[in-house]
């Protein structure tokens, strides 16, 4: 049955839908509605809500968590997120599985409390120190925001990383329709290394160290295995009217709700427009966004981002020197808008190939 | 003749050659430790937190389950360990540079709530590991690499009382500073990390172990100056005794 729900609250109850029952995070808006309602309802499940003293104290108490097997959760927004920097490099090292959330507001620095799409660069090219990936999924809408984040916890437990959850805070603030699983039930995962108390079987160690010959490096090519593994099993896009496009607007997030509408719009107009929305930023759909950029018809691609441009350079990594990739974009909480982003695509599909 | 066994080493105890220097206090310590284990039966329900810092290969040497913590966050890794799995004995070990620099946050706050854990902290009045620099514990005077004229309180300010501003907050239930220069002091040192995981056993709270510890390699005396170092300098501003206890009848 769908019901009106908020972003922030509909990511929340999925984390308890699936099975997180270890919540520990500090306050920043716009996700503020995610520890409260985890202190009220992890009190009513039986779980552990822990207001940390900072976000730096919050992802070390998920690590702890993680370390012990259980499924476990932080949330945040972007000054937070650069603090969890430090415990995210840890937790991909210990190949240790959790789910974060960066509910994105405007940066650099305290910048505002509206939403916006910044720090993709830290979630997608690794914000801490080494040589790590995290899976990172990017939800449009509130029914997304319960979906990712229950398959982000699977996700988490089957490969054992940190699954982010990167996600502009308009999302988070956002009220619509959705409805939660009633038949969910959460796999449960073998965890033999998890810290249990050495009981019947020999000592497990969680650890991110090896001062001894090549143990960094065997744990980075361990680390470079299982992303190259996550890519070849899981990626996630929607694709709106693309078969036939010339012109394909690119997008993650609010700016992709918007390109869709506009997508709609210009067709009624006859106008061959599609919209290619990223739902994972890592791994990202490079191969299919390739395929796109090698039909004939297509005069080129237009990347809405609500940041200086920040994804555009994985689209281009994708479609390499195939077609040509143009960006449109608002920094600090601006909303792209529709008026611009029909003016470039417009401006694209005068071009004569 | 049978022979018989009058002295081993500790069941928690591994066979791992330690990489500690002669004098340093860590070696001691992690015996100490892993005696209090055996004998409170408890090797196969406790995980044991490693710091950043010469101790940080201590999971080589215990033969229990183990977790690293980032520099200082111990605190937070605990009390996510702990909150997890109430069962587990969870005890963090760390140096001055880990606890009272960058990780006087966690280690207050995890005080502070009264986390059931158990904090062993091992004062040797400077960074051991990388190098012999300043410590928030460096003595007024005392050269360092970071202070080579000398701790000078002026600048560098005073060296932090840390087991006094434990026993300060209302929630931890016991705060002992002790040290590790004689069998007698090494003996009391035993008692009070047993009666600190004990008192976690029993769920009644937070539990820390102030223990002055000799670095002779940093301080640049040998192991016996080091120990009167100790017992002489490093005393007089961080004095020894029970600084809270709120179960005085359990031993
Ligand atoms: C974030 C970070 N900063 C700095 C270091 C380098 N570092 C390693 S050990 C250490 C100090 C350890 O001193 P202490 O905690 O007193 O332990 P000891 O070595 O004396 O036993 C420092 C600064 C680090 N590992 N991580």
């Amino acid at each position: 049955m769908k019901q009106f729900v908020k972003g922030n609250d509909a990511l929340s109850e999925a984390a308890i839908i699936a099975g997180c029952r270890h919540y520990f995070g500090y306050p920043i808006t716009p996700q503020n509605e995610i520890t409260a309602y985890m202190a009220r309802r992890m009190k009513e499940v039986g779980g552990v809500f822990i207001q940390a003293e900072s976000e730096t104290a919050a992802i070390n108490m998920v690590f702890g968590a993680a370390a012990t097997g259980v499924r476990t959760m932080t949330t945040t927004s972007s000054p937070g997120f650069s603090l969890m920097q430090e415990g995210v490099s840890y937790l991909a090292a210990g190949h240790l599985p959790c789910v974060i959330a960066n509910i994105m507001r405007g940066g650099p620095g305290l910048g505002n409390i509206a939403g916006a799409q910044g720090d993709y660069f830290q979630a997608v090219k690794g914000g801490g120190h080494g040589d790590y990936k995290l899976i990172v999924l990017t939800p449009a809408y509130v029914q997304e925001m319960i979906d990712f984040t229950i398959l982000g916890f699977d996700l988490a437990d089957k490969y054992l990383i940190p699954v982010l959850i990167l996600v502009d805070g308009i999302v988070g603030q956002m009220v619509e329709p959705a409805e939660f699983p009633q038949n969910y039930v959460p796999k449960v995962y073998d965890k033999p290394w998890a810290l249990t108390g050495a009981k019947g079987r020999p000592k497990n160690v969680v650890r991110t160290l090896w001062l001894d010959d090549n143990g960094v490096e065997l744990n980075n090519i361990r680390l470079q295995q299982k992303y190259a593994r996550i890519k070849a099993e899981f990626v996630m896009y929607e694709e709106y009217m693309t078969e036939d496009a010339e012109v394909i607007l690119v997008a993650y997030g609010t700016p992709a709700r918007i390109c869709k509408a506009i997508t709609k719009k210009m067709r009624e107009e006859g106008r061959k427009v599609g919209t290619f929305r990223i739902q994972s930023a890592f791994p990202f759909p490079e191969y299919r966004l390739m395929e796109l950029a090698l039909q004939k018809h297509l005069k080129g691609f237009l990347v809405v981002e609500m940041s200086a441009g920040q994804m555009v350079e994985d689209v281009r990594l994708s479609v390499k020197d195939y077609k040509p990739v143009y960006f449109y974009g608002r920094m600090g909480g601006a909303l792209p808008e529709e008026k611009s982003i029909v003016e470039h695509t417009l401006e694209i599909l005068r071009i004569k190939v | 003749m049978e022979l018989k066994l009058i002295f081993d080493k500790p069941k928690t105890m591994t066979d791992a050659k330690t990489h500690y220097c002669p004098g340093c206090g860590h070696g001691v310590v992690h015996r100490l430790i892993a005696e209090v284990i055996d004998e409170l039966g408890i090797r196969e329900r406790t995980v044991g937190i490693a710091p950043v810092g010469c101790a940080v290969n201590a999971y080589e040497y215990w033969d229990i389950d183990m977790c690293e913590a980032a520099h200082g966050r111990v605190g937070a890794v605990a009390t996510g360990i702990k909150r997890s799995r109430p069962e587990l004995i969870v005890f963090g070990y760390q140096g001055d540079g880990d606890l009272a620099a960058i990780g006087l946050a966690e280690t207050l706050h995890a005080a502070n709530r009264g986390e059931n854990i158990t904090i062993i902290f091992i004062n040797n009045a400077t960074y051991g590991m990388t190098g012999g620099q300043t410590a928030p514990t460096t003595l007024p005077g005392q050269i360092t690499r970071t202070s080579p004229n000398g701790r000078d309180p002026s600048n560098e300010g005073y060296p932090m009382r840390i087991a006094e501003m434990i026993a300060f907050l209302e929630a931890p239930v016991y705060v002992e500073r002790t040290e590790v220069t004689s069998t007698e002091t090494i003996f009391k040192t035993k008692q009070a990390i047993k009666k600190a995981f004990k008192l976690q056993m029993e769920n009644k709270g937070y539990t820390f172990v102030e223990i002055l510890s000799g670095c002779p390699n940093e301080w640049h005396l040998n192991p016996v100056e080091a120990n009167k170092w100790i017992e002489s300098e490093m005393t007089k501003f961080f004095p020894l005794g029970v600084y809270k206890d709120k179960y005085p009848n359990i031993k």
